[in-house]
């Protein structure tokens, strides 16, 4: 424990240098000094490495390492998935929609919402009685390991590393413009920040710094919420009103759908997209092995489910709030950019909408929490992001795969660790090597892999007798191939970023056509498989259903 | 999980019940949540006007807002309905099935 207790005590100081420096760099940049954010900020990181501090000494088994023991209760995780869901860019981004164009945001909230019943009906709970640590255990759990579980952690590791860039270069750009630290500076901070909590805490650190996060955003949110109420007598009528005056169009466009979803096709294919891509991301299906039983699994998405909403309802009312308080606002206009190209473009562009209407509700004070707490979200989900793709690469790659199973728990507790701090370094690097990039793309991208790779062959597993090796194989790799290939050639790659003139896949959303080829091939290539090991696996698949729905056989099997 | 184990679960009335039940219940959730999101999705890509409609003559709040919270709400209550009876009802079954196999 001491090397322990040395590092935390050279981090916190490190922290606060890293900080102090960072301010004076600030003013060079002529960049406000936020003396509350950058308090906050550091009470915030004092309080989860002491939280780290604490998992640390409870985090001793593989089982600790992975699931926290199993101690979770269904609440707490509720908190903590509805905390890995609501991520900076879902906050500021969410936020932003709705304040830039009204409605759309909201039908973008609602497509993240539907996933989540479908999730506790279908997946929650074959999830919690199959599978020990990833979603691949499940997977794998009558196939054979090797193939599967390749595929699966390739998967994983494709949507946790695309979230991961989205997330990184999020953060840098947020806490350079919040804080005025430099973007290198940020993205380092942010990674290593992230390799102490994972690595010293597990799963049990990454939980409870989610759950602190989740509660401190849903506390700002409804505060501003409230605050911009409070402006009009509560009433949602005046506010809308309030709203379309200040934009001042003569039609009610910010309280109508407009151009987000405009051809069926985009429409199914982005709800697919959602719904599936939900479903099949890793760091949300690893928190299911954290609860004790299929009870719990249920409360936990029960809670999520509120929360997330209620956040969905609280981002609503915040676009709005920014509408009529930010929105011509002198204070938060981009003089610079409204010099070129017109109109009343707001300082930081659109997802600084929240941050600045904390600043019209709430002062400087209350600027520096939300900024804080900005961060810490970002902080927060790149841990359990983390967790996920380190989970895949020792208890599926190194563990199943490379050792056949033999490994020890405390030798693939240490590879799990490596892992951390390998993908905590990769995401450092990509964050710098992103900065200048249009990443629009790579969170469609992960939610396009999630459910034409990721999906498909978990709920086939769980449902359908008749798949094989081969066939998910084979089906699960057409899936992921087909996500890649059509984000390439559509519009946002093919046109925005390698400047040709015209897409060759005309959507934004591949998800429609990926996730079918998936489960088509997926079936075509089980139906036609006649191997020896085609039927023992069809013949495995009763005692796997019974163990899905019952329980029986899970209490055991968590320690083998 | 053994053969003799497997048929014996198999066979007993308990899990049969819980199965269908339960199987019947969890498709009927999803499917009411997929026909109201689709239904809303759909509007939005064919006929968006719908949903633009003010509320009443004196208010610029369309039929959309209250549309789309319905839909946040919803989403909530349908988990909550499912979580409570699988919290009671299956549970107790599968207690019971529990209890069955590990007498004889």
């Amino acid at each position: 424990m001491n090397i322990i207790n040395r590092v935390f005590l050279f981090l916190v100081l490190g922290t606060i240098a890293v900080f102090a420096s960072g301010t004076i760099e600030g003013e060079i940049e002529k960049q406000a000094l936020n003396v509350s954010a950058i308090v906050m900020f550091v009470i915030f990181v004092g309080a989860t490495l002491g939280i780290t501090y604490w998992a640390a000494k409870r985090t001793k088994s593989a089982k600790d390492f992975y699931t926290a023991g199993g101690g979770i209760t269904g609440f707490q995780n509720g908190m903590a998935i509805a905390g890995d869901y609501m991520s900076a860019a879902s906050f500021l981004g969410i936020s932003g929609l709705v304040y830039l164009k009204g409605y759309d945001g909201l039908i973008y909230s609602i497509g993240f919402l539907v996933g989540w019943p479908i999730i506790l009906f279908l997946i929650a709970e074959p999830l919690r009685n199959l599978g020990k640590y990833t979603f691949a255990d499940v997977a794998s759990y009558r196939l054979k390991q090797t193939p599967i579980r390749t595929l699966a952690a390739a998967g994983s590791i494709a949507t946790v590393i695309l979230y991961l860039i989205a997330q990184m270069v999020g953060a840098g750009k947020l806490i350079q413009l919040l804080f005025g630290l430099d973007y290198e500076v940020a993205v380092i901070l942010v990674g290593v920040l992230m390799i102490l909590y994972v690595t010293f805490g597990g799963m049990l650190a990454t939980t409870w710094v989610q759950i602190v996060k989740a509660f401190l955003l849903l506390s700002g949110a409804t505060f501003m919420a409230i605050a911009v109420m409070a402006h009009y007598d509560f009433s949602f009528g005046s506010l809308f009103a309030a709203a379309v005056d200040a934009r001042n169009t003569g039609s009610l466009d910010v309280m109508s759908p407009g151009g987000l979803v405009s051809d069926p096709v985009s429409a199914i294919s982005l709800a697919i997209a959602l719904m599936f891509g939900t479903a099949g991301l890793p760091h949300i299906l690893m928190r299911f092995f954290t609860v004790g039983d299929a009870k719990e699994a249920r409360k936990s998405v029960f809670f999520a489910t509120g929360f997330i909403g209620y956040f969905y309802i609280l981002t609503f009312i915040i676009g709005f709030g920014a509408i009529v308080m930010v929105f011509k606002n002198p204070e938060y206009l981009d003089i610079a950019k409204q010099a070129i190209s017109g109109g009343y473009p707001i300082l930081g562009g659109k997802n600084m909408a929240a941050i600045h209407l904390s600043h019209a509700v709430g002062g400087d004070f209350f600027l520096g929490f939300i900024s804080a707490v900005a961060f810490a979200t970002i902080l927060a989900v790149v841990s359990g992001l983390t967790l996920a793709g380190a989970s895949a690469i020792s208890h599926d790659l190194y563990a199943s795969v490379f050792k056949k199973g033999k490994a020890d728990g405390q030798a693939e507790m240490k590879v799990s660790k490596m892992a951390t701090v390998a993908l905590g370094i990769v995401a450092i690097m990509m964050g710098i090597a992103f900065e200048q990039q249009n990443i629009a793309f790579v969170v469609g991208l992960a939610f396009a892999i999630a459910a034409s790779a990721n999906f498909p062959i978990l709920f086939l597993s769980m449902y359908w007798k008749n798949l094989t090796t081969r066939g998910a194989v084979i089906g699960g790799s057409l899936g992921l191939a087909t996500a890649v290939i059509l984000v390439i050639l559509g519009p946002i790659v093919w046109v925005q970023i390698l400047g040709n003139a015209e897409a060759i896949f005309p959507y934004k959303y591949p998800a429609l056509f990926s996730v079918t080829v998936s489960f088509v091939s997926i079936w075509f290539f089980s139906i036609t498989d006649s191997s020896y090991d085609a039927k023992a696996e069809r013949e495995a698949f009763e005692a796997q259903y019974i163990r899905s729905q019952t329980g029986i056989g899970a209490e055991g099997a968590s320690e083998h | 999980m053994n053969k003799e184990l497997v048929d014996k679960i198999k066979a007993n009335p308990d899990y049969q019940k819980l199965v269908k039940t339960r199987t019947a219940f969890a498709i009927k959730l999803s499917i009411a949540m997929l026909i109201v999101y689709f239904a809303f999705i759909l509007t939005i890509a064919f006929e968006p006007s719908a949903l633009a409609v003010p509320l009443s003559a004196d208010t610029v709040t369309t039929i959309g807002i209250p549309i789309g919270m319905v839909i946040i709400v919803f989403a909530f209550v349908l988990t909550g309905i499912y979580t409570k009876r699988a919290n009671g009802e299956f549970d107790d079954l599968t207690k019971k099935i529990k209890n069955a196999v590990k007498e004889n």
